[in-house]
């Protein structure tokens, strides 16, 4: 508790100190993952790109969690700052993640002056020998592109094989055995290990690509866009099969899309980002059923289904901001409906509309119990 | 036929040659070809939008080249207006070419970097000699512009692509569609490039286009919510040739062919609460270089009978008027699925034995299929891992 305290005094220059948004999830519990006030931005010329602002989120044992958002909207930085693979411009600004109550990432000193390239070098180091132990074994991922997320040039085995060499301490034979097993596990033909990822079809790397996230057998597993290159027959089995297996195996997973149907379909609790802020969070059910944020309403009506009847599709009108200079006060006000003019001056809070549910609008209260409703 | 029909597709085949080795020039080899669109026929009234939906590799991109002419047929007849245009040249295919636009896919490619809005949307005109100065072309670009919701114009018309936004980059590809008051377009997945919120927009655009214009469209798919918000008819392709075909909520809500049922009882629905039944096919797409024999979709059907449906060409039955389904068994399928459930659950011991021989034999190849993935997972629940 302390520890936070701290952290919020330490305001990043230039950030107007605006209240701090409180934390959506219980404090004091143990979690598997805490992710708390996270800030991410980029350098970029002309300014930083602040691509994750202020999100925070927890998760336990078993849960998943789906984090919706459109192109641009930080959800793929969350995930990759969760694993520390960001790019070397982007850094953590504010904020900390918890894996297992240990932090695994924290605001980055600024390193300035004599010898700079050097300190930073030596942090990298020391980062990359912290999170060795963790990546894959403890946390792993299955990639955007799985097409393009294998070497080419070896057998999928080895690759896989080598993940595992990596983290535990088994002979060639045994990995490779396991490989076999993993295979086996998500449907594929055992046999087929040896062979090079251009030898297997789009939907059959994509179940290599998941054998290969579970091979040091993860607690968390974070998928990103796991099926958005696939057909709907593929997708389905996909999914069906991340399913089954994470429920099989008691694995956390973050999975990551635009597509609201497939978190619909396989989260428990959903996350939803605009512009690098988080908009809402709660139960998939509550979302679903009683958004509360203004942002989550559009994004629900703007999908087709095949069930029930024929809706008129409605857009949100406008584009995404741009994260180098965004709307001041809400990010979402240009595009809302509702917006009124508190909304271009202050930035709202998140507020709890229910237990466990939480929304960022001055006006999530009165949209939640439908006082507020379109015109 | 006695309706009115804007286009008439008729037997259209479209054959793309295999590329062989020297080596194989040699040897006495029947020559390979990719069956890409095969026997397909169909036809989209005045002011109707049509769906072509089907999984990638299907041949409904190559259906759509082949309707605006960007490829030759093979064989087969394309009626436009009463007239055949499948085999068109010169001077008659460009006059063809006028009334027939396309929307592609990719707004980031389909537009030239280096050209402005203007020069984009005012090319077709310049190349169909329509307006002859160049303040009658602006003239005309900003009108296409504004029927395309990019207001005002004037705003836009000197702009180019990297200033645009994905959403406005696809309404300039609209534009440029509309800027010679085509009297029939093909859109080839034009949302799938796009984001979630600029989605709904771009359809509604295009639905309203219809509205006030009545220009018919092919709608090319693979999404079937985003088929089934956008059409008046659905056409299912299944590797080269439509397998159902008929009025949009019927295919949805009473689906007869197999593989129009396991593509629909795929798509995942927005609601958490919803419980979405699965139905299984096996495999994958098979290649479209050697088809199968009979029915195209036997190897991978559920209701697939020896004898009947690996040898004789299924033929096109009517179920329901206007709903055309290309099965041995089109009547009773939706009857048969129900019974088939249960039997399913009594195989389960049969093919968990099946299953626990091959994972102790070790046997692999190509067996490992959907069903046994299921298998799999009662397997693994009796074996309590």
């Amino acid at each position: 508790m302390e520890d936070i305290e701290i952290k919020e005094e330490q305001v990043f220059e230039g950030e107007e100190s605006s209240e701090t948004s409180p934390i959506p999830y219980p404090e004091g519990e143990e979690y598997l993952l805490e992710v708390n006030h996270l800030k991410v931005y980029f350098d970029v010329i002309g300014g930083k790109v602040k691509a994750v602002d202020d999100v925070s989120f927890a998760m336990k044992p078993g849960e998943t969690l789906g984090l919706v958002g459109e192109s641009g909207c930080g959800k793929t930085t969350t995930a990759f700052t969760i694993t520390r693979l960001l790019p070397a411009n982007g850094n953590i600004i504010d904020g900390y993640i918890k894996y297992k109550g240990k932090t695994i990432g924290e605001k980055e000193p600024e390193i300035k002056g004599f010898m700079k390239d050097r300190k930073k070098r030596k942090l990298y180091k020391e980062r990359e020998a912290m999170m060795a132990p963790i990546r894959w074994a403890e946390i792993s991922m299955i990639f955007q592109s799985a097409m393009n997320a294998f070497n080419p040039v070896h057998k999928i085995g080895d690759q896989i094989v080598e993940a595992i060499l990596a983290h535990e301490n088994v002979t060639k034979e045994e990995a490779m055995e396991r490989a076999k097993e993993l295979f086996k596990l998500v449907g594929l033909p055992p046999g087929r290990v040896v062979g090079y990822p251009h030898e297997f079809s789009g939907g059959m790397r994509q179940r290599a690509m998941i054998a290969m996230a579970l091979a040091c057998s993860p607690s968390l597993l974070i998928a990103d866009e796991p099926t958005t290159a696939l057909d709907v027959i593929m997708q389905d089995r996909i999914l069906a099969e991340i399913k089954r297996l994470q429920k099989k195996l008691g694995i956390a997973m973050i999975i990551i899309t635009h597509d609201v149907s497939v978190v619909a379909e396989t989260a428990d609790k959903m996350l939803v980002m605009y512009a690098g802020k988080m908009m809402e969070y709660g139960e998939i059910g509550e979302l679903f059923h009683k958004p509360a944020h203004p942002y989550t309403i559009g994004l629900l009506a703007s999908f087709p289904s095949i069930k029930g009847e024929r809706k008129k599709l409605k857009s949100i009108a406008g584009s995404p901001p741009d994260l180098v200079n965004p709307p001041t006060g809400c990010r979402f006000h240009p595009r809302c409906k509702y917006a009124k003019p508190i909304c271009m001056e202050k930035e709202p809070p998140l507020t709890e509309v229910s237990p466990g549910h939480w929304a960022a609008c001055h006006f999530a209260k009165e949209i939640y119990s439908g006082e507020l409703k379109e015109e | 036929m006695a309706e009115k029909t804007v286009v008439n597709v008729k037997n259209l085949k479209k054959y793309f040659p295999v590329r062989a080795g020297l080596m194989s020039s040699f040897a006495k080899e029947e020559k390979k070809f990719v069956h890409a669109v095969d026997d397909v026929s169909f036809n989209i009234r005045p002011g109707e939008i049509y769906t072509l939906v089907g999984e990638s590799g299907c041949g409904k991109t190559t259906t759509g080249r082949l309707l605006t002419r960007l490829e030759d047929p093979t064989d087969g007849h394309i009626y436009f207006r009463g007239k055949d245009i499948a085999f068109l040249k010169g001077k008659n295919l460009k006059e063809f070419r006028r009334n027939v636009q396309m929307i592609f896919q990719d707004p980031y490619e389909s537009l030239n970097p280096r050209l402005t809005v203007f020069a984009t949307v005012s090319e077709p005109l310049i190349v169909h000699h329509v307006g002859d100065t160049i303040d009658e072309r602006e003239d005309l670009a900003a009108k296409a512009l504004e029927a395309s919701e990019l207001k005002p114009a004037t705003e836009y018309l000197h702009r180019y692509p990297h200033e645009l936004s994905g959403g406005q980059r696809q309404r300039v590809a609209i534009a440029r569609a509309l800027a010679l008051r085509p009297e029939f377009i093909v859109a080839d997945e034009p949302v799938s490039m796009l984001d979630v919120s600029i989605r709904a927009g771009i359809l509604n655009l295009l639905l309203e286009l219809r509205e006030k214009y009545g220009i018919p469209y092919l709608f090319i798919t693979h999404d079937l919510s985003v088929a089934r918000y956008m059409s008046d008819r659905i056409g299912v392709m299944y590797l080269g040739t439509l397998v159902e075909t008929g009025e949009t909520e019927k295919i949805i809500k009473n689906p007869h062919h197999p593989y129009t049922r396991a593509l629909l009882s795929s798509v995942p629905v927005p609601d958490p609460y919803y419980k979405r039944e699965r139905k299984k096919i096996k495999g994958d797409l098979p290649s479209p270089i050697d088809i199968p024999k009979g029915c195209r979709f036997y190897p991978r059907c559920p209701f697939a009978q020896k004898g009947i449906c690996d040898t004789k060409k299924p033929p096109i039955v009517e179920v329901e008027p206007g709903h055309m389904v290309m099965c041995h068994f089109a009547k009773d399928i939706p009857a048969m699925d129900e019974a088939m459930e249960s039997e399913i659950e009594e195989d389960v011991e049969l093919g968990e034995k099946l299953l626990r021989e091959t994972m102790k034999s070790g046997e692999e190849g190509m067996l490992v299929k959907e069903e046994k993935v299921e298998d799999l997972e009662q397997y693994e629940r009796e074996t309590a891992f």
